[in-house]
């Protein structure tokens, strides 16, 4: 059987698949272009850079408890989640503390992981995504199809279509007024909203601080002009020093939009000081563990190296064809078919693994080179020995084959008589392709006659 | 190792081979008990029967004092990453993909012929070789004969959809893949599809004889053998 990326393929709009595949096909070659540019020898630092989160990994538990010393001693509240539900109900707990029911916030992955929204809503609160992308798809009730450019799957026309259907202003494909609309919307909610929500993008262990970074704006409004900020951070955030941001802002910003760096990079270091006349007077973090822990424990660990640039989406032959939608978890790709199974498990979505041709593209694009095809592989393995594997090829017989000389040549003879059987794979590899015709000579033959 | 899409279907290119090794001084054996590098199981998760398929290879391929080249980087990766996870405690003795021997190993990067081969070629680069550290070792060979001239392919680092048992279980993800594959590969008008790696080309190959297109797909080791 297939997975639910073939089955989505069939059924996608050929529009949306080419949305998806001309963006990302520019995305990449944009990122090739801008660390060319940048380095003098990427590939060195995409190896550096991963070795920086191996040691992250390796020594997760002390840089966690200093990151936590530091951000207190800066001020900043820091709250354990377990799961997702623990999670929203610390964030929900924290918006009741605050002021008003309108919550501003910025892109953040770990907030659509955890299903923040859905909480703060059944809850009475007004959660607004002040991220272009993000504020899109809030208002056409979609879902994220790409972990740094949420709405790749639309196009400029179904934008503005979108915002002439919520009066935001007359149908245009012009961007920088798509942009006009959407900010002199978003403008009041800002000055509504006294509690905001954002992501963070690297937590830094030995000062406390924690970074963002962005290019519209929005991720500062909802930060600074709030008086409550919540920092939502998945565990393997973290970063040593400040030090290693020299190399890893750029490798994030060039393999994510082809940038040396991204318009703002935000450096938070706690709440308004006396004397200060603005920032928010309560800066909060919530660690998020949420399967995390599990995955650094086994074989799966590497993925936490991960800095959600997006490059893997962006290079993959298979997500190309069918955006994120496909792979029915927020995050997609090469990299959401080893978290997404890692996160949750393999009965949940060991098939995701499948929907690859291991060509091996994201893992030669990827900044801190997580090896994804071999991960694919053990998630296969692991999909059949839970028995959550579909495919009812018989391999047993294949290897009796394979390790038996006679079985193999005597199965070489019958094969030109193998069209004639009806087999689903058979038809299946016919739907598109002609079978190769028998008309080369035999090797065997040929190695026994001249030799 | 002869690969078993050589041993169904394609035996001029296990030919090539051998005829290309030998030109270049090798004393080439062919155990006739070969069969398959285990790597269909092995990809599609049931890593038991790849075990057993591994193990028989092993046993009859890699001996004391002896080289294994093989026309795929598929297979040839197989030996490496693949037996390396299906056995982590064990050394593996690893086979060469045919450019990558003659290239690293032979030394060898120019294909001194007094022959002709004027074609345009697009050269399709097969993933595999990616798993094993191969850039444009092949293409080298091939585009130092006299008269080749290989097309620019847009996109070149897209895989064809072919992804061994993908194809068959993802069909319609596969043969999307292909067509975009195609598109690039076609769009500089050559007169062949050259590749390193017969799962691409049978692939590939099949998709343009289903749409009409006649077009050669070739091994690059017929190209070689046939210059000698």
């Amino acid at each position: 059987m297939s997975t639910r990326v073939e089955k989505y393929s069939n059924q996608i709009k050929p529009e949306t698949a080419g949305n998806v595949s001309s963006a990302s096909q520019a995305k990449t070659a944009q990122r090739v272009t801008a660390l060319q540019t940048f380095f003098d020898q990427p590939e060195q630092m995409q190896i550096w850079a991963s070795r920086v989160k191996g040691y992250v990994l390796d020594n997760l538990a002390d840089l966690l408890i200093q990151f936590e010393a530091n951000c207190l001693k800066n001020g900043i509240h820091v709250h354990w989640a377990d799961d997702a539900k623990e999670a929203n109900d610390i964030i929900l707990g924290l918006c009741k503390q605050g002021v008003g029911t309108t919550i501003v916030k910025a892109k953040s992955m770990a907030t659509e992981e955890i299903h923040l929204n859905k909480c703060l809503e059944s809850n009475g609160f007004q959660p607004i995504e002040t991220d272009l992308g993000e504020f899109v798809v809030q208002i056409d009730d979609d879902i994220p199809t790409h972990i740094v450019t949420p709405i790749i799957h639309k196009n400029r026309g179904e934008i503005s279509k979108s915002f002439l259907r919520e009066n935001l202003g007359p149908e245009t494909i012009v961007p920088e007024e798509l942009a006009a609309q959407a900010r002199g919307h978003l403008r009041s909610k800002f000055q509504a909203a006294k509690i905001g929500i954002s992501g963070v993008n690297f937590g830094i262990a030995e000062s406390g601080r924690i970074v963002l970074v962005e290019n519209e704006g929005n991720s500062r409004l909802s930060t600074t002009a709030v008086d409550t900020h919540i920092a939502v951070m998945g565990i393997e955030k973290i970063l040593p020093s400040e030090q290693e941001l020299a190399t890893f802002l750029p490798l994030l910003a060039g393999s994510a939009t082809g940038q040396r760096i991204t318009t703002y990079t935000h450096f938070i270091t706690g709440p308004r000081q006396p004397g200060q006349i603005d920032g928010p007077t309560d800066v909060h973090i919530v660690l998020l563990d949420n399967g995390r822990s599990k995955i650094l424990a086994g074989e799966y660990r590497d993925i936490l190296k991960c800095i959600r640039c997006g490059a893997c989406l962006n290079v993959c032959p298979v997500y190309r064809q069918v955006g994120g939608h496909g792979y029915g978890h927020v995050y997609s790709g090469p990299l959401g078919a080893v978290l997404a199974p890692g996160l949750e498990g393999v009965k949940a979505f060991g098939d995701l693994a499948k929907a690859s041709s291991l060509c091996g593209a994201c893992e030669e694009v990827c900044p801190v080179r997580i090896p994804i095809p071999r991960m694919l592989l053990q998630l296969r393995d692991e999909t059949f020995r839970e028995g959550a594997n579909t495919d009812h090829i018989p391999w047993k017989v294949f290897s009796m084959g394979a390790t038996k000389p006679f079985v193999w040549k005597s199965g070489l003879m019958l094969l030109p008589m193998a069209p004639l059987v009806p087999h689903p794979l058979a038809s299946s590899w016919k739907s598109s392709r002609d079978l190769p015709k028998n008309e080369q000579v035999s090797f065997r033959k040929w190695w026994k006659t001249s030799r | 190792m002869l690969t078993c899409l050589c041993d169904a279907f394609y035996g001029n290119v296990g030919i090539a081979t051998v005829k290309v090794l030998e030109h270049l001084g090798c004393d080439v054996h062919f155990d006739d008990r070969q069969t398959c590098c285990g790597q269909p199981p092995f990809n599609a998760g049931d890593w038991k029967q790849a075990r057993e398929i591994a193990n028989y290879t092993k046993e009859i391929l890699f001996q004391e004092g002896q080289t294994v080249v093989t026309p795929s980087a598929s297979c040839a990766a197989m030996t490496r990453e693949g037996y390396h996870l299906l056995f982590p405690d064990q050394e593996h003795p690893h086979a060469f993909e045919l450019s990558e021997f003659i290239t690293n190993e032979l030394g060898i990067t120019k294909w001194e012929t007094t022959k002709t081969y004027n074609k345009k070629i697009a050269f399709h680069r097969a993933c595999h070789g990616r798993g094993i550290g191969l850039t444009n070792e092949a293409e080298q060979l091939v585009v130092s004969i006299p008269g080749v001239e290989l097309v620019p392919i847009r996109n070149s680092e897209q895989c064809c959809g072919f992804g061994g048992a993908f194809c068959v279980v993802e069909p319609h993800l596969s043969s999307e893949i292909g067509k975009a594959k195609i598109e690039t590969l076609l769009e500089n008008q050559p007169d062949e599809i050259v590749s390193g790696d017969m799962g691409c080309l049978m692939h590939l190959g099949g998709m343009l004889k289903h749409g009409g297109n006649n077009i050669r797909i070739r091994h690059y080791a017929e190209i070689l053998a046939e210059t000698i």
